[in-house]
């Protein structure tokens, strides 16, 4: 397994991201955004912060930069892409994945550990992780209210690509734990080949006890 | 040619913004006002003088980027 990250001017997580896929042993590379090919690799990895600053919408700029030719290309082929919260911004922006992500519906930025539920472990990037299983992970983040029209919600219900949903620490999920205002509590979701996914927690944020937790470690195990 | 473009949230989605923006109006008593919706306003020129051609590249603009149209729509007005 090889892995890139591709660094946006704005993007603040993508080392950190690097940092947890080194950790288990998958060898990272940085890729630049006016890049025009990407070096072999099994995984990329659009990463979250700010990119362009998050000018006209966010991840709206970044969908169309250079080398997102090649990150779509890379993922019609079925290579691996992953996208953590401005990631899964530009994925959307990129219609890689169906529906937008809206200012929050308090219209506050929230910085805090939220749980989710793993409701989709049959897919490469949570195949490692219980079925069910309540991860405390952090959002950090201004848009993540998930919006989708009737159509794409029924779409991901029948497809099952809902992957995690906001829940409270029992993992009962419900308008009281939804942080954002998101439909359906909607934390993560995949595409119909399920070799896409897109999150608005931080997992990379929750790899070493030193950082304040290890729930974020199952998502990179299911990579190896 | 001088074109505007209106970017606003289709009706289905919520507008946290609109809202509160016209709670504030409310608050200033100006009670009379309601429905408040925000948006995006874009002016450009595109140099083309067909008019026909004008219009569909701003329409082209506003598919591929300008608006989301997954949440949002567009209007595109001629100014000159």
């Amino acid at each position: 397994m090889k892995a890139s990250v591709i660094v946006f001017p704005g993007s603040n997580c993508d080392r950190d991201v690097k940092v947890a896929l080194e950790k288990f042993q998958i060898p990272t590379t940085m890729v630049w955004h006016q890049e025009t090919t990407l070096p072999p690799t099994d995984l990329v990895v659009l990463p979250g912060g700010f990119s362009y600053g998050d000018y006209l919408r966010c991840g709206s700029m970044a969908s169309k930069s250079k080398v997102m030719h090649e990150v779509i290309k890379h993922a019609e082929k079925g290579g691996y892409l992953f996208g953590i919260c401005n990631g899964f911004q530009i994925l959307t922006e990129t219609n890689l994945l169906p529906g937008a992500l809206l200012r929050n519906n308090k219209l506050k930025f929230i910085c805090k550990d939220v749980f989710v539920k793993t409701v989709n472990n049959r897919i490469p990037f949570t195949k490692k992780i219980p079925d069910q299983k309540v991860l405390s992970i952090p959002i950090a983040h201004n848009e993540g209210n998930y919006f989708a029209n009737e159509d794409q919600i029924k779409e991901l219900q029948d497809n099952q690509q809902i992957v995690f949903q906001y829940c409270d620490k029992q993992g009962n999920i419900g308008l009281a734990n939804n942080p954002n205002g998101s439909l359906l509590n909607i934390a993560g979701i995949t595409n119909k080949h399920k070799n896409i996914l897109g999150m608005m927690p931080h997992p990379e944020r929750v790899i070493d006890t030193l950082l304040g937790g290890i729930d974020g470690e199952g998502i990179f195990q299911s990579l190896l | 040619m001088k074109f505007e473009i209106f970017v606003t949230l289709k009706k289905e989605v919520l507008d946290p913004q609109g809202k509160a923006v016209e709670s504030a109006i409310q608050s200033l008593g100006l009670s009379n006002i309601s429905n408040i919706r925000q948006g995006k306003y874009f002016t450009l020129d595109i140099n083309e003088s067909d008019q026909t051609k004008a219009h569909a590249q701003a329409e082209e603009a506003c598919k591929k980027l300008l608006a989301n149209l997954t949440i949002e729509e567009y209007s595109i007005k001629q100014l000159s």
